[in-house]
């Protein structure tokens, strides 16, 4: 197993708000392995953005970390180094951290790029700052990288504004400017979701084959299990504000022991299976302006347990990559499976990867 | 499917003049029906064209030219009374964002009832709250509902207030353009079931508009694929899903990410580009498969791509 760049600890943050504090993460573990990527999945207000924000040290004002750390390990001048994120000043991340050694991707590209600057400039512009490259350095890195993310004509384009690109090549030209001074973790935060299916089949391929050559570790935020399939190596599902499983992608997809994740899963329209009504979880997610007692999710569990509703489930261990927060699994608790439609999903699923090597090759003699 | 035809596109064009020498021709030729009770989805890239076309049938713009029919009623041209009141009334939409949708000033119960004011479809004021607090609990939410305002509400229930104030017309059509790519995918299961369940009680027909295939697939009855403003090939579900033809269809296919971690690290997707394809759209014509299903081709393309 390689080294670990980025590990959070107990991360808990609130928000002051009109309404009064909301607890947004309530206790989140996360372990990032050089050249490894992990998907953070949940439904939106789970916490998945505003955990990475902590690392990035870019919470809204209101925002309070209250317990944790963050602690990201680096290489400066052939010395490892160890550093809590959370014990740097604002001014110190900036000068250090953001943009140099961790870099983020946002959702929108329409958003995230200078409308008033040419896309050359943007990218050089973090080399000179950060790296105190010369103007001609810059430029000659600029087009490597333009090369890298698969513009073509990179010396035209850095004349461009983003106004003048298509969805599709800003988020390329986005991820150029992360890459510009070669970051050693990259966060993207539902980067492909503003994006066409077949404009997000390419992101992804190009975070893959980067991935592949720099051999830079992701963290990857999305709540499209499809997207979260094809990135991943580990995932962690997300549930109002705690981590309630974690595991490598195939004992996510494949042996889910969390009824959530169930729910998750089977809530997904299947492309293989007829039409049938699809699975909706009951319910909704619960205010975290209130305390919460026991499982978060108990109320919205229809395999929820007495104790569910009074004590909080520690992560119990599955095997040595995979925990879930759930008491169904301890000893004492009845046997629960999941649902016969999710198991025979499950079942289709795992007889479709094995027949994939046959799939394969009909596919190619129908191209 | 051997029922009525509710809709009827015919060479639809839809060109918008930017400029004295610029025009964009967002549809070009388009062709379809959508019968009674039935879904029909369209889907396509962004700028592919499927919400003009969508905004175009209930005529937030004039069509440049090609003939709707509405229930036997030509709605392309310039709209009688007759028309216009068919048109409004049996024809509604769901749209994209439920919080842009939505007016914050006024209360839901207004919301819901605006066409029935509008058309003067209530005797009481008595009447007209029932109606509104019937058609609310159709769509899972609760009578209580009425007096609020939309920011009260999350956004999948805001999004069932927009269906609800489509249904309150009784609709024949609701044309759902993107209505369920703004909510999480636990959500949108819920829209999506609603959606198929009011459709067995109402036999209303949806053309639903999206970009989500995987969601397309599990609603629709049939389906058009649009690219550049053409509709390069349409017919049933599983034909499209399992039989496409058009090199387009089987590209976007292709670029569907399955929830299947195995399968996907080692899927490749096809691309198609349509400069370097030799394809010309504006030559090809429709050619039919079946009796349900037609892609756009020239006759050489035709043959390569079937292997006939």
């Amino acid at each position: 197993m390689s080294e670990t760049v980025l590990s959070i600890r107990n991360l808990s943050i609130s928000f002051q708000t009109a309404s009064g504090m909301v607890n947004a993460i309530r206790g989140v573990d996360l372990e990032l392995r050089k050249g490894e990527t992990v998907a953070i999945v949940g439904e939106s207000g789970s916490g998945k953005s505003v955990t990475v924000k902590a690392i990035m040290r870019i919470l809204s004002s209101n925002g309070q970390i209250n317990a944790g750390s963050i602690l990201f390990h680096y290489e400066e001048k052939g010395k490892r180094v160890t550093q809590d994120l959370l014990k740097l000043s604002q001014k110190e991340m900036r000068s250090q951290i953001n943009g140099r050694r961790i870099a983020m991707v946002f959702q929108d590209p329409m958003t995230s790029l200078n409308p008033t600057m040419t896309i050359g400039n943007q990218i050089m512009e973090s080399m000179i700052i950060h790296l105190k490259k010369s103007r001609a350095e810059a430029h000659e890195r600029a087009l490597e990288l333009l090369h890298l993310v698969g513009i073509c004509d990179p010396e035209k384009r850095m004349k461009c504004y983003p106004h003048q690109l298509s969805g599709g090549m800003r988020q390329r030209v986005v991820i150029a400017i992360m890459l510009a001074c070669d970051p050693e973790v990259l966060i993207c935060d539902e980067p492909t979701t503003a994006l066409d299916v077949t404009i997000q089949a390419k992101i992804l391929e190009l975070i893959k084959t980067i991935q592949a050559k720099t051999g830079i570790s992701v963290i990857y935020i999305t709540h499209d299990l499809g997207v979260v399939a094809k990135v991943a190596d580990y995932v962690t599902v997300m549930y109002a504000g705690k981590m309630i499983e974690r595991g490598t992608v195939e004992e996510i997809f494949y042996d889910p022991r969390h009824p959530y994740t169930w729910g998750l899963l089977s809530s997904m329209p299947d492309m293989g299976s007829p039409n049938e009504k699809l699975y909706t979880i009951p319910g909704s997610p619960p205010n975290l302006l209130h305390p919460i007692t026991g499982d978060a999710f108990a109320p919205r569990n229809v395999h929820a347990l007495n104790i569910d509703f009074k004590l909080e489930p520690p992560m119990f261990k599955v095997t040595d990559t995979h925990y879930a927060a759930t008491w169904l699994l301890h000893e004492n608790a009845p046997k629960i499976e999941m649902s016969e439609t999710l198991k025979a999903r499950m079942d289709h699923v795992a007889k479709e990867a094995e027949s994939e090597w046959g799939e394969k090759q009909s596919y190619e003699l129908l191209i | 499917m051997g029922r009525e035809t509710i809709l009827r596109v015919a060479d639809l064009k839809q060109h918008f003049k930017v400029s004295k020498h610029y025009t964009v021709k967002a549809v070009n030729g388009v062709s379809f029906d959508i019968h009674e009770g039935e879904t029909y989805g369209l889907v396509g890239e962004s700028g592919s064209g499927k919400s003009t076309i969508g905004r175009t049938i209930i005529r937030l713009y004039e069509p440049t030219a090609g003939v709707i029919t509405f229930r036997g009623a030509d709605i392309s041209g310039t709209l009688r009374e007759k028309e216009q009141t068919l048109l409004r009334t049996k024809m509604q939409m769901i749209f994209q964002d439920p919080m842009a949708s939505l007016n914050p000033r006024k209360k839901v119960i207004d919301i819901i009832a605006q066409g029935l004011d509008i058309h003067k479809l209530y005797r009481t004021k008595q009447e007209r709250q029932e109606k509104v607090e019937r058609i609310l609990e159709k769509v899972g939410l609760s009578r209580e509902h009425a007096n609020r305002y939309p920011h009260q509400f999350s956004g999948g229930q805001r999004q069932r207030i927009g269906i609800a104030r489509a249904l309150i017309m009784e609709p024949g059509l609701i044309i759902a353009d993107e209505a369920i790519s703004a909510l999480d995918v636990s959500i949108q299961a819920q829209v999506v079931n609603l959606l198929k369940s009011i459709q067995e009680e109402t036999n209303t027909a949806f053309l639903f508009i999206s970009h989500d295939l995987s969601m397309v697939k599990y609603i629709s009855d049939r389906i058009g694929v649009l690219h550049l403003g053409y509709l390069v090939e349409t017919g049933t579900t599983e034909v499209i899903f399992e039989r496409p033809v058009h090199p387009y269809t089987k590209s976007l296919l292709s670029a569907i990410p399955h929830a299947n971690p195995l399968k996907e690290k080692t899927r490749v997707t096809l691309s198609y580009d349509y400069a370097d394809s030799g394809i010309d759209y504006a030559r090809g014509t429709e050619q039919a498969l079946s009796a349900t299903h037609s892609v756009l081709a020239t006759e050489e393309d035709f043959s390569l791509w079937t292997g006939k």
